[in-house]
């Protein structure tokens, strides 16, 4: 694997244009656009129902999303299927596939791996708290002009530099 | 024509997902290297295909509305809940800067092979799981700031939607621009030979 030289990337210009397309043609199929943390949602509801069944049906925030029991029975996990088979053929396609942990330098693989399940506690957790995420809301809200997107992008903007002035040295 | 179609499943749904999937890893989006370099404005790929992605989608979404194939109306507008939306969205950009990626991003960033990306999804989980175990708790902060329903910019401003669209074109075309213009300097660009080292 390591020596196949990997295919550059897509310019940003038309990587987003195709993006644009792929947002407005969920628009237009669905009525919303793309998301993924609905799908943490229901995974998460579905592993808490399966571990401890009355907890969950008694949790106020889980209550409405263990109706259909299995995730798939949701528009986002269809959609998920897609990104997964869409990331696989970006990546196998273009010789970018590789069984790794990515990461800096100067930390090592287990800091690595603890350093994303602590950054996904606090993405989970504020993801459900600002009600979706950053395709789900930012993106997605954002082609509509919703004012929600864009206190959203900022917020994310702005706390993803401050806390990278701290947390920089993870990546170099 | 009489978008939207409002399908809940089905291989449609599938085809715009796989399309997601493929112009993020396509544009090194499933990287938390690259995702970062945003942050340190080392790469600017993460503003720059969000930024083109919103414009083209809200412009043609726009267009379909005047050519009336489109039920605007019909279509999700989220409503502002401002402190619940800007600390999560706070969250967000904190958990991308310490665990390298976003809900969706992580998705493509384990189908391209990464396994820190499973480590990820596996602390979302945990984390929608501590939510869940405080929501009641929450509520007030849940609900705080209420804006009006489904508003936009351009109802919030009173300006014409293609004004708005013009003034957001602007920012994408000064941050592009902007943006290459660091990157050029620094030659700080996150290309894909860069990860196998």
């Amino acid at each position: 694997m390591k020596n196949k030289t990997p295919k550059e990337f897509l310019s940003p210009l038309a990587a987003g244009i195709g993006l644009g397309l792929a947002l407005m043609f969920m628009f237009l199929i669905t009525g919303h656009g793309l998301g993924a943390n609905g799908f943490f949602i229901r995974l998460s509801a579905w592993l808490s129902d399966t571990l401890i069944p009355l907890w969950t049906e008694n949790n106020n925030f889980f209550y409405t999303m263990t109706g259909d029991g299995n995730p798939m029975n949701a528009w986002i996990s269809w959609e998920i299927a897609g990104v997964a088979l869409g990331a696989l053929a970006g990546s196998l396609m273009s010789r970018r596939f590789r069984f790794k942990i990515e990461r800096g330098q100067s930390i090592g693989r287990i800091t690595r791996l603890m350093l994303a399940i602590g950054g996904g506690i606090l993405t989970g957790f504020g993801a459900q708290l600002a009600r979706e995420c950053t395709s789900g809301l930012g993106l997605s809200g954002g082609a509509t002009l919703s004012v929600a997107a864009f206190v959203f992008l900022i917020a994310f903007f702005v706390a993803g530099i401050v806390v990278s002035f701290i947390s920089r040295r993870i990546w170099q | 024509m009489n978008f939207p179609l409002e399908y809940t499943s089905g291989s449609m749904i599938i085809i715009g997902g796989f399309f997601f999937g493929y112009f993020l890893e396509v544009s090194g989006l499933g990287s938390p290297r690259k995702l970062n370099a945003q942050f340190t404005f080392k790469d600017w790929s993460v503003f720059k295909v969000m930024f083109v992605a919103i414009v083209v989608a809200a412009v043609g979404l726009w267009l379909f509305d005047i050519l009336g194939w489109v039920r605007f109306d019909a279509l999700r507008v989220q409503t502002t809940f401002f402190w619940a939306m800007a600390i999560g969205g706070a969250l967000l950009g904190a958990g991308l800067a310490v665990g390298g990626y976003c809900p969706g991003t992580s998705v493509v960033g384990f189908f391209s092979g990464r396994l820190d990306a499973l480590f990820f999804m596996i602390g979302m989980v945990i984390g929608t799981w501590i939510f869940a175990a405080g929501f009641d708790s929450l509520q007030e902060l849940y609900l705080a700031a209420k804006g009006v329903n489904g508003e936009t910019l351009s109802t919030l401003m009173g300006l014409p939607t293609w004004l708005i669209l013009l003034f957001l074109s602007g920012i994408a075309l000064i941050g592009f621009k902007m943006g290459s213009r660091i990157e050029a300097r620094e030659d700080s660009v996150i290309k894909a030979a860069d990860l196998d080292k």
